[in-house]
């Protein structure tokens, strides 16, 4: 198996599913020549043209509104979001529009759209292009959420998005577009709510999504060092969520931390805690602790921006924590 | 009115399809007021021309979206009585198996991509339905109705943009009925709202909205130049809305005078206007016409006996469509 990275396997996804897939274009802001300021759609256009690899003006609630329209009527887009905070200007179209249009029909018309955009902070861009807004759409009934942790599950997520007949968003981790990981070269998919278990162990489950389950893999290394044993799953998907292997993993270890990158109240880590607590709470024998950024807009300097999100560091720390039965308070 | 007497048979469905508005919308006015119907409804009469005169301009395989104000959108591009009467009372039977409601009634097999609740909500989906139509080489149209209320949000300009860099086949189709929900449209829209889309490119017409026969004869027009690739195209439509902004808005003097809406009521109805012309034409008699309106108003009212008798959903079919297979 090659190694490509994340960039890579999205730009093979969607040129895979194009070849395949006539009714499949792309719409957004320099997604032609640019190739998208991440250059990940670099190449595209040469093979499909300006029809199907379409740049806009900078207009996000118009070329969102338009995919979804095109959806409605037979085709399949893939909308282009150049960074996950502009996820506010389309709120209307996305929430009200796409997500809604199959229920509110009487199940008569579908939106098969897919929604790529990005998530993290640490990239010195400060509050307006650092957000990780997952938690605001996985709130949304009609729409699918997934967070995609490496170039494998990129390219397999991608590929399943575009074939899935409902509005999928996909976070990907703009740090990790350099990241390479083994990438099979033959054609396959990841179906949605399906959890990867990264790691097996056996004292404590680590729960993490997207750019989080590096800094968990990490952080279950060094507690291997301690003598303790972290399980770390991926969920892949937070809507569809796969439930069962998380708890599965939670009755097996009677422990869990839940990593997420979105703000830590009222998120991703709230509403999987709340799950585990709900339906595995006697085999728990600590709270489920929570871990995802600061409650703060993500600040401009390097000195603040690294102390608002979840490191590996602090992971273990708060692991030996609970692992030593202390009782934890949030922060 | 035009002079115009190419087919009788066109200019009788087009009083037909008026008449059914007008009966549908008398019919769900009475079932708010007897309480017979969840929530409330925002009523068409009196702008039934603009749907008629857009909708008979048009094929079951081209797409409209409408909006709050859509009952007469969802009759004229060919919805039957019974199903949106079920859809009012949130019934089984119902278009959208009650899901959606008067406010999102969707008809997919006559190409009515549904109502929507947030004013110009739709001008994204039908620019994108044009946008799709450009892409696959296919040759509908795509109309896209709202109010002169929707001018005022930011969507519309983002969209007529591209529409106009890409010459989408769609018709911006703007229902100026003088009112922007409680508001005269006259203190909420500066300048000219034709000269708007004029602003882009984009060739506006402004029409009588109250007369069916010029609406249909411009939007033919447009339509089949819209077809050849030459969209995208803008008409506001200048008509009236004789209910409140929607059903339980009864007392509004406050932002519109009794005499101004009976003036309109009186002088300027479409259908009475279009009646006129079919006796005055010699292309139906009074009787004749009494008789169409007799036929409508039975019809109307065996569907709402229709819908008010039909059975909810189950209730199991509350989380049933959040999700397509």
């Amino acid at each position: 198996m090659r190694n490509i990275t994340l960039s890579q396997a999205v730009n093979e996804a969607l040129a895979e599913e194009m070849r395949r897939d006539p009714k499949v274009f792309i719409i957004g802001e320099d997604v032609a020549e640019a190739g998208t300021p991440f250059k990940v759609l670099s190449g595209l256009v040469e093979e499909f043209g300006t029809d199907r690899v379409i740049d806009t003006p900078i207009a996000e609630p118009g070329f969102m509104g338009m995919a979804v329209g095109a959806a409605m009527t037979g085709a399949r887009p893939v909308v282009d979001l150049m960074f996950g905070d502009f996820i506010f200007l389309i709120m209307d179209q996305l929430c009200n529009q796409a997500a809604k249009t199959h229920y509110m029909s009487g199940g008569k018309l579908t939106v098969p759209l897919v929604l790529r955009t990005n998530l993290g902070a640490t990239r010195r861009s400060a509050a307006q292009h650092s957000q990780s807004l997952q938690a605001l759409v996985a709130h949304i009934p009609g729409l699918k959420v997934a967070m995609p942790s490496s170039a494998y599950e990129a390219k397999g997520l991608m590929k399943t998005a575009i074939r899935d007949n409902n509005p999928v968003v996909i976070f990907e981790d703009k740090l990790m577009y350099q990241d390479k990981a083994p990438v099979p070269e033959e054609e396959y998919l990841i179906p949605f709510g399906e959890a990867n278990v990264k790691r097996e162990g056996s004292d404590i489950t680590l729960i993490a999504t997207s750019s989080m389950v590096q800094v968990a893999e990490k952080a279950a290394e060094t507690l291997a060092t301690e003598g303790i044993s972290a399980e770390v799953i991926d969920p892949r998907t937070i809507v569809p969520l796969d439930e069962k292997t998380l708890l599965d993993s939670v009755r097996k270890t009677s422990r869990a931390i839940v990593i997420d990158e979105g703000h830590q109240s009222y998120g991703v880590t709230a509403e999987i805690a709340s799950r585990l607590n709900e339906k595995a709470f006697y085999h728990l024998d600590a709270p489920v602790l929570r871990m995802g950024a600061m409650d703060v807009p993500v600040p401009f300097s390097p000195a603040l921006e690294d102390i608002t999100v979840p490191t590996p560091e602090r992971v273990v720390e708060n692991a030996r924590k609970l692992c030593a039965g202390e009782l934890i308070h949030a922060a | 009115m035009p002079k115009a007497k190419t087919n009788t048979e066109d200019y009788l469905r087009m009083y037909r399809q008026m008449v059914r508005i007008r009966a549908f919308e008398d019919n769900a006015n009475q079932l708010y007021l007897s309480a017979k119907m969840p929530g409330l409804t925002h009523m068409y009469s009196g702008e039934e021309a603009v749907a008629v005169g857009i909708c008979e301009a048009l094929t079951d395989d081209d797409r409209i979206t409408s909006t709050h104000r859509g009952h007469g959108h969802c009759v004229a591009k060919g919805a039957e009585f019974k199903e949106m009467f079920c859809e009012l009372l949130g019934k089984a039977e119902g278009y959208c198996r009650g899901k959606g409601g008067s406010m999102h009634i969707a008809d997919q097999s006559h190409g009515n991509l549904g109502a929507n609740a947030i004013v110009g909500g739709s001008m994204g989906i039908a620019t994108g339905s044009a946008l799709r139509a450009k892409l696959q080489g296919s040759d509908d149209v795509t109309v896209c109705f709202f109010g002169d209320g929707a001018t005022a949000q930011g969507l519309m300009y983002e969209v007529m943009n591209m529409a106009a860099l890409w010459n989408l086949p769609v018709i911006y189709a703007c229902e100026n009925n003088g009112y922007s929900e409680y508001t005269k449209t006259e203190e909420i829209a500066a300048g000219s709202i034709t000269a708007r889309a004029e602003a882009f490119g984009i060739e506006a017409h402004q029409v009588d909205g109250q007369d069916v026969l010029a609406v249909n004869d411009l939007t033919q027009k447009l339509v089949a130049r819209a077809r050849k690739g030459e969209g995208p195209f803008f008409m506001e439509l200048m008509t009236y809305r004789y209910h409140g902004h929607h059903v339980g808005d009864i007392n509004r003097e406050y932002y519109r005078s009794k005499d101004e809406e009976k003036d309109w009521k009186e002088n300027r109805d479409p259908i009475i206007r279009l009646r006129s012309f079919l006796v005055s034409e010699g292309i139906a008699t009074e009787d004749e016409i009494e008789a169409m309106n007799a036929e409508i108003e039975k019809d109307a009212a065996e569907a709402v006996a229709y819908a008010e008798a039909a059975a909810y959903p189950p209730v199991n079919e509350v989380d049933m469509h959040v999700y397509a297979d």
